[in-house]
């Protein structure tokens, strides 16, 4: 006896997908916008900061860039609640997610922060400028149009990793597929489906994050 | 009720790790083999092939590495295989890894100047020939340090086949946990074990990249 695929189901469970399609957009927005904040925030303190501070994000950021974003998860969901600290999944997923892109978007903005010319900065100070000026309002913005291609792709990532916060109830498009597959019993047939709204997803970000790249950082790319 | 000493804790995650470690190996040279082959599809001259690899490395870049093993899980099942976890987990991590290598190996090929190429081909060298003798032994320089950079992203992948129920350094922290109640202190344990494992090859892969100094490097 053959297998007999079946994709008829969908018109029924579409609201379950579309539920968790938006669940996951939700994540990736939020994520990606604070994590991209605290991103920038790291990779001043790692370049230009106090000395002080700058072990406490270097340490940061390889313990996060060295562990699974799944290990990351359970830690706070399960581990700190044991501390006392307790949070819904849908604030514990957010949490992971910006900490996680925080991290690798303090690499990358880093390194676009480093690739600045010394004179750059020389030229802020002339002008009288406090350093934080200088990076405020002459560093950043072109360190952030040379290294935007890169953190598009990281931010696609990271929308990517999302589908394991499904394993901490949160209701995201991996959790409705788990939903639909146990309630129809057509696992292949529909991780298919769901794999291809992921490939979508994640093919129309890119797209959109270039648009953004063009509108927030105009110019020559570097 | 027993008594969990920390020792008990680490001791059960150690044995386990030697299970990530394993998939992480069969992964990495599995995928690498793979990915080979992909590289010489992607950079090749037959058309077919080159749309196929770009349709392979684009469908495994832009989707979950979670959702490629459940469909290697429930989809080996159908074509009559009895899928244990770890053949699944295999399975798509080979293929997604071979995906991300091929992409980076691109790149280093594709970073060799134009002129090796010609020049070679002014010897008279055939295709296999120019890749073997000549862009390969340059590229491979250039490929070193992103190539074990990209293996912690594979010790890392290895941790979601937990989920598909093969019983590796995530699964035994959920039953550790599930056993002492202690999800701190064990999941602690987990993500620090996940360090000592990738952040010798991160140090490595940026060594390396000093040390070979490709980025300064002028072609």
């Amino acid at each position: 006896m053959t297998y007999q695929f079946s994709f008829a189901w969908i018109i029924q469970y579409w609201p379950v997908l579309a539920k968790g399609i938006g669940i996951t957009l939700e994540l990736t927005l939020v994520g990606a916008v604070l994590g991209v904040a605290l991103g920038t925030a790291c990779a001043w303190a790692r370049a230009l900061g106090p000395n002080w501070l700058k072990p406490v994000v270097a340490a940061y950021v390889e313990l996060i860039r060295n562990t699974p974003f799944m290990i990351q998860l359970f830690f706070i969901f399960f581990g700190l609640p044991s501390l006392g600290v307790q949070m819904s999944e849908l604030t514990v997923a957010n949490l992971a997610m910006v900490v996680n892109l925080g991290a690798y978007s303090c690499e990358i903005i880093r390194a676009g922060i480093q690739a600045t010319p010394r004179g750059q900065f020389e030229a802020g100070a002339s002008l009288a400028m406090t350093p934080f000026e200088t990076f405020r309002h002459v560093v950043l913005l072109p360190a952030m149009r040379r290294i935007w291609p890169a953190l598009s792709s990281q931010i696609v990532i990271v929308m990517l990793g999302s589908a394991v916060v499904s394993q901490i109830a949160v209701e995201d498009l991996t959790f409705a597929a788990n939903f639909i597959q146990s309630r129809n019993f057509r696992a292949f047939e529909t991780y298919i489906v769901s794999t291809l709204v992921y490939l979508v997803l994640a093919i129309a970000m890119r797209q959109i994050l270039s648009g953004i790249g063009w509108v927030l950082f105009p110019g020559r790319k570097a | 009720m027993v008594e969990f000493t920390l020792w008990d804790i680490l001791r059960n995650l150690l044995l386990a790790t030697r299970w990530t470690i394993l998939l992480s190996l069969v992964s990495f040279v599995g995928g690498g083999l793979v990915g080979l082959l992909l590289l010489f599809a992607r950079i090749g001259k037959r058309r077919f092939a080159r749309m196929l690899a770009v349709g392979y490395i684009e469908l495994f870049q832009g989707t979950p590495l979670l959702m490629q093993l459940f469909l290697a899980f429930f989809g080996l099942g159908l074509v009559g295989i009895d899928v244990p976890a770890w053949l699944a987990a295999g399975t798509a991590l080979i293929l997604w890894t071979a995906a991300f290598l091929a992409e980076i190996w691109r790149g280093c090929v594709e970073s060799i100047a134009r002129g090796q190429w010609e020049a070679s081909a002014s010897l008279g060298m055939g295709r296999l020939q120019q890749m073997r003798y000549v862009i390969l032994p340059q590229a491979l320089k250039i490929a070193i340090p992103p190539t074990v950079g990209f293996s912690v992203q594979v010790v890392k992948g290895t941790a979601l086949t937990s989920i598909i129920g093969f019983v590796e350094l995530s699964k035994a922290g959920s039953v550790v946990t599930n056993a002492t109640f202690l999800p701190f202190t064990v999941y602690g344990l987990v993500a620090l074990i996940y360090f000592a494992l990738c952040w010798p090859l991160s140090k490595s892969s940026q060594i390396l990249e000093r040390k070979l100094n490709v980025a300064h490097r002028d072609h």
